[in-house]
């Protein structure tokens, strides 16, 4: 009897020595921000979309940090976006859902000058400030700094914005991925 | 001190070399058309200074540099120009770029020329000169000359003769005819640099090229070196590591270690430009492979290379062309494009000169690729890292220490075209950093928005609170209540200022739109206006809903109101537009005024009659205007309504 | 419109490089037939088509192209190193066996040519003499006037035709016989090693054949097919060991001669460690991987528990490989220290 009660004291004690090393540790070692979201944070496309049902990257950085949202929800992302996310985070590739946004060719919104009225509804739905104008003044987009979010397109009361895919120049032409040369038949 | 170092690797492909080097220089007429592209640097594309049916004369400026790469671009000839726009380019991609389209008059005028007095002028005059006359590195990298003179006391000027390529023989013959005008270009360059001593690598293939340019550099301290003919001793760092010893890493000018490499067909560049005050217009080019004359020819910037392969006998028209050498030359997409600065040499396809690649075989790490990299870098793990687009080893291996020189490819037992798969991963890279540039930067732009719409609120409600507080203050002068008086008294200003804010912050929390509508004098008229437009327009929207829920008497209304909006309208989408705008709004007031059966009307038609008239910007702003109005005005009715009850 | 950024290309395949190698083992396979039989070539066919059939089979499984993979040679090169390996009478599943080991579970389920971590003749090798360690020790009497008709009979059916025995054809190798009569105690190396199944050199009739392993090797050096490094740093370790341990107790431990012109040292100096795939790339990686081999060797061989080791030797050190090569990236031109980053 006295040798389980021994064995059942030093556990106990073992257990809160361990414990204590561990609480200490926590505090000591403590990371103040979430690396975690950060990271993620920064995997995420930053076209302040909302389309993956948070208002903006960030907060649905934090809601896949704590677990509460998948990764597969960021169409701007792509699947790329999903992979490199399933990377950090030691999960499993997933597609994106069938039914969800699905990814679109990047593109930059362009305001029919001729359209708009002025009204600054999409400058206020704008994420990242990349409208430019005053009431009853003509609005237009600073293209390289329009992420291609789309939110601009609903509030317009004239439906003067559209969404004009990238092209490529010789600034973002990429060369392919090496593959059998094809002999382009010469008219 | 005659020391020469050696690189590590380097290949020896045969030559082909001799079937360009049988005859002179050859002079070509003027072709019936030059296509000059904006983009003759690796900077941006010059922007245009002449208009269509603009007549020029030799010489004279067709675009100017649009920043520090950008360099100058110059009519080859006199005559008109009859297009400005898109054209078939010699770049890999096919994509058309920004081309003036000269129809040569066949007058060949000059216009006046000014040469620069480059012994007085100073280093920033002789760059800006050489700027505006569009001199380029005409090895082929197409870097603007300017930057690389800017460097003031350097150790050793490195001339490049060395022409390592197979093939290319442009620079052997330039330096074989007109050694004298490349000396007078290193005089130049050696000035401008403050260089302590020129070497002049020439491959140990080009004997008489040899001859010529050390008889040229007869009583000067320029030393003429022959170097052992190995591929790539032309790459301007295994030219400075060969004859200097100084190996320049990736990332590092070479000036900041105190050499500097030209060309040899980018001195005579120069010291034309200087000397004689004539830009960058012509270079000369090689033409070889299946064509019957294979020759060098001095040929204008911009001549169809469709046109010149022809005289030179280019029997297949269909034959694939590649620009530059078989080791880094680029297929050319469509021969269409005019001669670009960066063309040295174009080389004919056919069966026997370039045999179809072997299908590509699975990588059996034998190490070749690696013994040969004049780089030292390891292309079998590159190739491994690009293959299975792990970029970010790839990178950490070094991959941007890869000067594409193809010494690799050559030698690969497997046949595996490593180079293409390094060219996609570095613009797999690329691309992927100008994304990452773009997120950060919206990342920013989204912060600041959040940190700018805080501050706003913050900054408004400070603004009624303190009108609060004096109202209260006001109050409590006049009533003595005691509720607010005691807050007021014995307090700083600040303090109080807070506790009013936090109390106007709940306010505005409970009833922000009354509240913003009451203080709106405040606030700037854009805000106000936007506001107001987008209350107005929500109104008008809810209003709508209910309008068509209850499909009450509202619609002939509306048909009033609509139909004359659509007659006199320049744009039929605007009226349209105005209309439903305008329809929704007196369907809103009309649901009122049903429900409430009081004054209402008037303001709907007050809303809707300007809609008829309403044509030009300013009158449309107006509508606008009085839309907001009217739904300020009911917004603040209603908060009164509520405040009452 | 060909897409590739460079034009030409050397007019080398890995078909003709494996076909080189092969070739330049063609003195050594000379010598084997001259010492053992022509049971050496009984071996090279079975292996040959064994290795052909099993790669083209699971090539198919994979749905991979058959024909260009069966054309590189490959895996012909894998067999016939087995088969040099193997002893020249054993029987005809042993080869088959071992063969299939190598190409089918060292080669193809790891991706194939080019993707092995692992020497694949060396995996076929270590299998067998694990799983068959008494049959795999019972090598050809050099020399034995053993006419090929009863050669393939016992080949094939593990019988011999009547007046022959199996004494007379077959013997343990000397490094077996060095190594089971050390254990038996009451003679040294020394005495061991004048019995005549040594020769002169310590393995009689056998020198010849590793002599001509060698030659292969040289042949390939000189064709730039395989590096100097890895062969003579495999040389050198062996040396390393061996040298130091007969200076001190010679009587106790066999020369460095006896380790180099025994068991597969040679050929693995010119055809084992010199594989590509398996192998450290880096120059220095090269140095060290070889040497490491060459230690094991004799390592194993003195201290170990099996008569030759070159096969375990190598696959430790495959292990090794991408260690090695992660560590020792030489230095990149224009930049400082040899490590990467």
């Amino acid at each position: 009897m006295t040798t389980l009660l021994y064995a059942l004291l030093v556990m106990v004690a073992l257990a809160l020595l361990l414990g204590a090393i561990l609480g200490y540790a926590s505090v000591r070692f403590k990371v103040d921000a979430d690396p975690l979201v950060d990271k993620i944070d920064d995997i995420l496309p930053q076209t302040q979309c909302g389309q993956c049902g948070h208002p903006g990257c960030r907060p649905y950085a934090e809601a896949i940090a704590s677990g509460e949202e998948d990764i597969n929800k960021c169409p701007p992302g792509g699947e790329d976006g999903i992979r490199k996310l399933a990377e950090l985070l030691g999960v499993d590739f997933k597609p994106f859902d069938a039914g969800a946004a699905q990814p679109k060719p990047k593109a930059v919104a362009l305001i029919d000058e001729a359209t708009c009225i002025g009204c600054t509804l999409c400058i206020q739905a704008c994420p990242v400030d990349a409208i430019l104008g005053s009431a009853k003044q003509m609005h237009t987009i600073i293209a390289s700094e329009c992420t291609g979010c789309e939110l601009c397109l609903p509030p317009c009361p004239v439906d003067c914005i559209r969404m004009i895919p990238h092209g490529t120049d010789l600034t973002n032409w990429k060369w392919r991925y090496p593959t059998i040369p094809i002999k382009a038949v010469k008219p | 001190m005659s020391w020469l170092y050696d690189f590590h690797g380097g290949i020896h492909p045969p030559q082909h070399k001799d079937a360009a080097t049988g005859s002179p220089i050859q002079a070509l007429p003027l072709p019936p058309q030059l296509h000059i592209a904006l983009a003759q640097s690796v900077g941006n594309a010059a922007r245009p200074t002449v208009a269509v049916g603009q007549h020029v004369r030799k010489g004279e400026t067709l675009a100017e540099p649009d920043g520090r790469l950008s360099a100058a671009v110059h009519a080859p000839t006199s005559g008109t120009i009859t297009a400005i726009g898109p054209h078939p380019f010699a770049h890999p991609s096919g994509l058309p770029v920004d081309t003036v389209t000269l129809q040569p008059d066949g007058l060949d005028e000059w216009q006046p020329r000014q040469p620069l007095d480059w012994q007085q002028a100073d280093a920033a005059t002789l760059r800006q000169h050489l700027q505006a006359m569009g001199v380029v590195g005409l090895g082929g990298a197409v870097f603007p000359t300017h930057l690389k003179l800017a460097a003031g006391k350097l150790a050793t000027l490195v001339v490049n003769g060395a022409e390592c390529e197979p093939f290319i023989s442009c620079d052997d013959l330039l330096m074989r005819e007109r050694a004298a005008g490349i000396v007078d270009g290193i005089r130049i360059a050696a000035h401008a640099l403050q260089a302590g001593e020129v070497l002049i690598g020439i491959e140990d293939n080009k004997p008489q090229a040899i001859a010529a340019m050390q008889a040229a550099c007869a009583g000067t301290a320029y030393r003429v070196v022959s170097i052992p003919t190995k591929y790539p001793s032309g790459g301007a760092k295994q030219l400075i590591r060969i004859l200097t010893g100084i190996e320049v890493p990736h990332g590092i000018r070479a000036t900041d270690l105190g050499v500097q490499c030209l060309n040899v067909g980018t001195l005579y560049a120069i010291a034309h430009a200087v000397l004689h005050g004539e830009p960058l217009l012509s270079r000369i080019v090689t033409v070889t492979g299946a064509v019957a004359r294979a020759a060098n020819y001095e040929v204008a910037i911009g001549t169809p290379l469709a046109w010149l392969l022809q005289q030179a006998g280019m029997s297949d028209p269909n034959a694939d062309v590649i620009m530059g050498g078989p080791m880094m030359g680029i297929t050319l997409p469509d021969l269409a494009a005019g001669l670009p600065k960066a063309g040295n040499c174009l080389i004919a396809k056919n069966a026997a000169l370039f045999p179809p690649r072997p299908a590509e075989q699975a990588c059996i790490r034998c190490g070749d690729c690696a013994s040969v990299c004049p780089a030292e870098l390891q292309p079998m793990d590159l190739f491994w890292f690009a293959k299975s687009r792990q970029f970010g080893k790839a990178q950490e291996r070094h991959l941007f220490d890869c000067i594409e020189c193809g010494a690799c490819s050559y030698v690969c037992p497997s046949q595996i075209p490593l180079v293409d798969y390094y060219r996609f991963a570095k613009s797999e890279i690329w691309a992927a950093e100008r994304d990452k540039k773009s997120a950060s930067l919206a990342r920013q732009r989204h912060e600041f928005r959040q940190f700018r719409i805080e501050r706003d609120k913050s900054e408004k409600a400070a603004r009624v609170a303190a009108r609060a507080a004096e109202q209260a203050a006001k109050l409590a002068n006049q009533t003595a209540s005691p509720v607010p008086a005691p807050a007021a008294t014995g307090m700083d200003d600040a303090k109080k200022a807070a506790i009013a804010a936090a109390l106007a912050r709940a306010a505005a929390q409970k009833e922000a739109k009354p509240l913003s509508e009451q203080h709106t004098s405040g606030l700037d008229d854009a805000k106000q206006a936007a506001i107001q437009a987008a209350m107005a327009r929500a109104a008008a929207r809810k209003a709508a809903a209910e309008a068509a829920k209850a499909g009450d008497a509202a619609n002939p209304d509306s048909t009033a109101t609509a139909t004359p909006a659509q007659t006199g309208m320049d744009d039929a989408k605007r009226a349209a537009i105005e209309a439903a705008m305008a329809r929704a709004a007196a369907r809103k007031a009309a649901a009122e005024a049903a429900k409430a059966g009081d004054a209402a009307n008037p303001d709907s038609t007050a809303t809707a009659t300007p809609a008829q008239t309403g044509m030009d910007d300013a009158k449309r702003a107006a509508i606008e205007a009085a839309m907001a109005r009217a739904a300020a005005r009911k917004a603040v009715a209603e908060a009164k309504k509520d405040a009452a009850s | 419109m060909s897409i590739h950024a460079t034009h030409i290309a050397r007019p080398v395949t890995v078909s003709r490089v494996m076909l080189k190698v092969l070739a330049a083992l063609l003195p050594g396979i000379a010598v084997s037939v001259y010492c053992f039989g022509p049971g050496v070539l009984v071996q090279l066919l079975l292996a040959t088509v064994t290795a052909l059939a099993a790669e083209a089979a699971v090539l198919r499984l994979r749905q991979r192209p058959v024909a260009p993979a069966l054309a590189d040679l490959s895996a012909v090169v894998t067999a016939w190193l087995l088969a040099l390996s193997m002893p020249p009478l054993g029987a005809w599943w042993m080869i088959v066996l071992a063969t299939l080991f190598a190409i089918v579970l060292g080669k193809q389920l790891y991706g194939g040519l080019g993707n092995n971590p692992f020497n694949p003749a060396m995996v076929g090798f270590a299998v067998m003499i694990v799983s068959f360690p008494a049959q795999m020790a019972a090598w050809g009497t050099p020399l034995a006037a053993l006419d090929a008709a009863a050669q393939l009979q016992w080949i094939f059916t593990h019988t011999l035709p009547a007046g022959s025995s199996l004494d007379a054809i077959s013997s343990a190798t000397p490094l077996d016989v060095l190594k089971t009569g050390l254990l038996q105690g009451g003679q040294d190396a020394s005495q061991l090693l004048q019995q005549p199944r040594f020769g002169h050199w310590g393995n009689a009739g056998g020198e010849w054949v590793a002599l001509a392993w060698a030659l292969g090797g040289l042949w390939l050096w000189q064709q730039k097919l395989i590096p100097w490094r890895t062969p003579l740093a495999m040389l050198a370790g062996v040396l390393a060991v061996s040298l130091p341990l007969w200076l001190w107790q010679p009587a106790q431990y066999a020369s460095p001669l006896f380790h180099l012109l025994n068991g597969a040292t040679l050929l693995a100096a010119g055809f084992i460690v010199t594989d590509p795939v398996s192998g450290s790339t880096t120059p220095l990686g090269r140095l060290i991987f070889g040497f490491l081999v060459g230690v094991l060797v004799v390592v194993i061989r003195v201290f170990g528990g099996f008569p030759d080791a070159v096969a375990f030797a190598v696959l430790i050190m495959n292990m090794a490989v991408p260690f090695i090569d992660q560590t020792t990236q030489p230095r990149v031109f224009g930049r400082k220290g040899g490590r990467h980053a």
